[in-house]
């Protein structure tokens, strides 16, 4: 069965079977390969996407339930604190080997969108979910801060 | 259904765009970037018929654009930045017009000197690349002078090139890159160009920005995983489930009752399930019913392993060094210390799992795959479709993560995935993609080691003795590598780090137990160096404590004059944690050094006990000197993440066998990844040395396991002679 919802700002319609998870449509069915498998149990975050604002693994979300609802992608995300988070992601040179990196900044953006201004705990609760076996996290939690200072001034 | 590129549903941002000053042009778009559903068989490597290409190496466009093909693959350890910085150094290039692209599998060109074949590895990347890209992009530069010169009718000594602009003296001429190239292609390139001297580097030693950074931050960069060739099959695929079981029969009525499942077929690896998409795959493995025979599998438990090694180490082993009379002078010693440590099996767990794209199609195998041993993947393949090496076609791709694992001296995944796409019978690429599960459960582990450990002071609290009894097993025995890394018996992969142990303890052994294990292990990020360094640093740090000595002083005299380098970074590191203040109430800092790959490290932790009574790493400090440092951000980024994937496995990581042998983790719920609430804040201080540049990789990676231990033990009281340190929860 064909089912809609939309897309990087575009209304999409995907003839899949219900029961199957996001990432798979998002990456087999669209080739938006910026979102990556990395566990399929929720445990890793690579897959990260934003579902109706908000922050989703989408290895667990069988398509039935995005039904009718707005998904953004690393492909697709837009906004200040998304371009600030991928400026300063860049400025100090963030990621290592790069897979998990798409879901770190869908985490990230999604963090600054809803704390302006977080603080290392903040960082460290909204970004647990997604790790990085490169261990990038010292500048990840350092890019954040400066995303969020970029902001403010 | 219509492929769709990937930036119809997105307007979002563009590579280029990111790539402030950069030209886009038709010429520079095809480096680097596969879109998917591009026909993908022939992309990549075709240089333009415009371009200058001096050498193997480097390729200069029209439109200046400089394009490095970089011998090393990618995974985040930096060679794509490094090795186009020793290129674009030597030809005075402006940073900006640098790409780089991954070199096909191809060893008449892109050997590593230090290997004998195409491979990344052991941390070489720039030690065996310092000096040829430097002359690939000096002979570059010499042509283009040149070409320069003869244009302008002046004498080439009299040219300067500045961030990519030739000028001559008078400064009549001006010239890009671009400009000159159709000139220079049609000149001879110097064998043997002239270098510049280090005092002349103006990127060398900078930070540059990482070439491949913009596109790792906005989701463009292209893995294996993203590959979508047309009409392109996706595998999984089912393993045993205790290591060396086989399949006995197969009931795959369900699976292939699964909408998008097109077969299943049985391979030496396991079994394969072939669908039209990967949701298809994964369902139709999770139906499969398997009956395996378990008669040739190895069936011990860790503990029944760690019983066996325990007694292999009461016995001296084959001696790896052998100084003084160990047995005398322990036997006449004032205090003697003995610990048994044990260290688990250990996955290396990459981000990206094991996959590869293969496609075998009128006669010829095109891969695409992480490759590590290019050499050794690209004959697997050939052998598994009886061609020739000649007709496999094997690109590396950016791989996400590896930390040895990708690096297989008997090419077993490339075996695995070509012995998978052929069962298909069909032509079409075939994608195979290992689970999580087939990851963690998947094996190639860091091998599981006991050591026994006796070590003894004298009345003034001197060292006078060290008996180190490993117990181990070899990964190296069988494989290409054998003859390089087994000698008299000896596996380095096993002592290194500790029959080269660098204090001056008078009677001193290492002995080497290498014990069979029907588990296949590989090397793990560093290594031995590892688990033999976290044996060195914490069983001397206990002496030390037992003795009164101060654990940076104490170091300091058994390295003498001998060890400047190993001391340099030691009084660095404690002189940065001295800055940093005096140790916080309810805290404790713990020390240690160590040498892996030519590159001498210390670090120093400071850790309190956290919720639950674990372990709570706060800061590091790190000083590390690899020699001359080409990108001291780069070397600073891998000192950080080689430190955070020590952090996590001294303190949480570790794959359990049951009885039967089956591994009781399989995803990272049970196998406990360090997460970012759990990473230290750090500090690296890089050594202005003008030695040879040396490994980073793994080098961070050692010292953190004893510097947390030595910290947790003077905080504690409890030594951690087992790990990981928080015990699993299985």
């Amino acid at each position: 069965m064909a089912i809609r919802f939309e897309l990087n700002g575009k209304e999409v319609s995907a003839d899949v079977e219900p029961d199957t998870p996001l990432l798979w449509v998002l990456r087999d069915h669209f080739w938006l390969t910026g979102t990556k498998f990395g566990c399929g149990i929720a445990q890793c975050g690579a897959c990260t996407v934003h579902l109706n604002g908000l922050t989703r693994r989408s290895c667990i979300t069988p398509i039935s339930r995005v039904e009718g609802g707005t998904v953004t992608t690393i492909e697709g995300i837009s906004g200040e604190e998304a371009r600030a988070i991928q400026d300063a992601w860049v400025a100090l040179d963030v990621p290592q080997c790069g897979f998990c990196q798409s879901g770190q900044v869908m985490s990230a953006t999604a963090l600054l969108r809803e704390i302006p201004k977080p603080t290392d705990e903040n960082i460290d609760q909204a970004m647990a979910g997604n790790i990085c076996r490169c261990a990038t996290y010292v500048r990840i939690r350092k890019a954040i801060h400066r995303a969020s200072d970029s902001l403010e001034g | 259904m219509t492929r769709q590129s990937d930036t119809t549903a997105t307007g979002g941002l563009t590579r280029r765009g990111f790539l402030k000053g950069a030209v886009a042009s038709a010429a520079s778009l095809v480096i680097g970037v596969q879109l998917p559903g591009k026909a993908w068989a022939e992309d990549g490597v075709a240089p333009a018929a415009s371009a200058f290409a001096p050498n193997a190496f480097v390729r200069i466009d029209p439109d200046s654009i400089v394009t490095v093909i970089v011998k090393h693959i990618e995974f985040g350890q930096g060679p794509v930045t490094g090795l186009s910085t020793l290129v674009a150094e030597e030809l005075d290039a402006d940073w900006l017009q640098m790409r780089a692209e991954l070199a096909p599998a191809d060893a008449s060109k892109y050997s590593n000197k230090l290997f004998g074949l195409q491979g990344t590895g052991g941390s070489t990347a720039m030690a065996s690349s310092y000096e040829p890209m430097r002359k690939a992009g000096a002979a570059a530069r010499a042509v283009l002078v040149q070409a320069a010169a003869d244009r302008w009718g002046v004498d080439p000594r009299e040219i300067t090139i500045t961030r990519g602009t030739l000028t001559d003296a008078a400064g009549a001429h001006k010239a890009s890159f671009g400009d000159l190239v159709a000139d220079a292609s049609k000149l001879e390139v110097p064998s043997d160009p002239q270098l510049k001297s280090p005092d002349d580097f103006h990127l060398i030693g900078t930070q540059v920005g990482k070439l491949d950074t913009p596109e790792k931050s906005n989701g463009k960069q292209i893995f294996t995983l993203d590959h979508y060739p047309d009409d392109m099959v996706v595998a999984t695929i089912l393993h045993p489930p205790q290591f060396g079981a086989t399949v006995k029969s197969v009931d795959d009525s369900a699976t292939r009752a699964v909408k998008g499942v097109i077969g299943v077929k049985t391979v030496p690896a396991g079994v394969a399930v072939y669908a039209e998409n990967t949701h298809a795959a994964l369902k139709g493995r999770k139906a499969l019913k398997v009956d395996w025979d378990s008669s040739g599998a190895e069936t011990r438990s860790s503990q029944q392993m760690e019983r066996d090694y325990s007694k292999a180490t009461k016995k001296p082993g084959l001696d790896a060094r052998n100084d003084g009379d160990v047995e005398k002078a322990l036997n006449s010693a004032d205090t003697v210390l003995e610990a048994e440590y044990f260290f688990p099996f250990l996955a290396h767990a990459p981000m990206e799992t094991l996959d590869a794209v293969i496609q075998f199609k009128g006669g010829q195998v095109t891969a695409r795959m992480g490759s590590q041993i290019q050499t050794v993947d690209r004959g697997a393949i050939a052998q598994v479709f009886g061609v020739d090496q000649g007709k496999v076609m094997l690109y590396t791709e950016y791989a996400g993560g590896s930390f040895g694992r990708r690096a297989q001296p008997g090419g077993e995944f490339a075996t695995e995935a070509a012995q998978v796409a052929k069962a298909l019978g069909s032509d079409r690429p075939v994608k195979l993609m290992w689970t999580r599960e087939n990851d963690i459960q998947g094996g190639r582990y860091r091998p599981l080691a006991l050591y026994r450990v006796r070590g003894a002071l004298d009345k003034d609290g001197k060292v006078v003795a060290w008996d180190q009894q490993i117990a181990v097993q070899s990964f190296m025995k069988g494989t290409a590598f054998e003859s390089a890394m087994v000698k008299d018996g000896i596996d380095s992969t096993a002592v290194g780090g500790s029959a080269e142990l660098p204090y001056a303890i008078p009677n001193l052994r290492v002995g080497q137990h290498l014990m069979e294990n029907g588990v296949p292990t590989l090397w793990w990020r560093s290594v031995e160096h590892t688990h033999n360094a976290y044996v060195n640093e914490t069983f001397l740090d206990e002496l030390f404590e037992r003795a009164g000595t101060d654990p940076v002083e104490g170091r300091l005299a058994l390295l003498g004059n001998e060890h400047p380098r190993h001391s340099g970074v030691l009084k660095k590191v404690a002189e940065m944690a001295k800055e940093a203040g005096d140790v916080p109430e309810g805290r404790q800092r713990g020390v240690a050094v160590h040498k892996s790959f030519g590159s001498y490290v210390a670090e120093i932790a400071e850790v309190s006990e956290g919720a639950g009574g674990e372990p709570r790493v706060h800061r590091m400090w790190c000083a590390v000197d690899c020699g001359v440092p080409v990108n001291p951000d780069v070397i600073r980024a891998q000192m950080e993440g080689g430190m955070g994937y020590g952090i996590g496995a001294v303190l949480y990581d570790a794959i359990s066998l049951s009885d039967g042998g089956y591994v009781e983790q399989s995803n990272f719920d049970r196998y406990r990844a360090i997460r970012i609430h759990e990473m230290p804040d750090i500090e690296v201080e890089v050594i202005r040395s003008t030695e040879p540049p040396t490994g980073v990789g793994e080098p961070g990676t050692p010292p953190s396991g004893p510097a947390i231990a030595n910290a947790w033990r003077r905080l504690t009281g409890k030594s951690v002679h087992r790990l990981p340190l928080v015990p699993i929860t299985a």
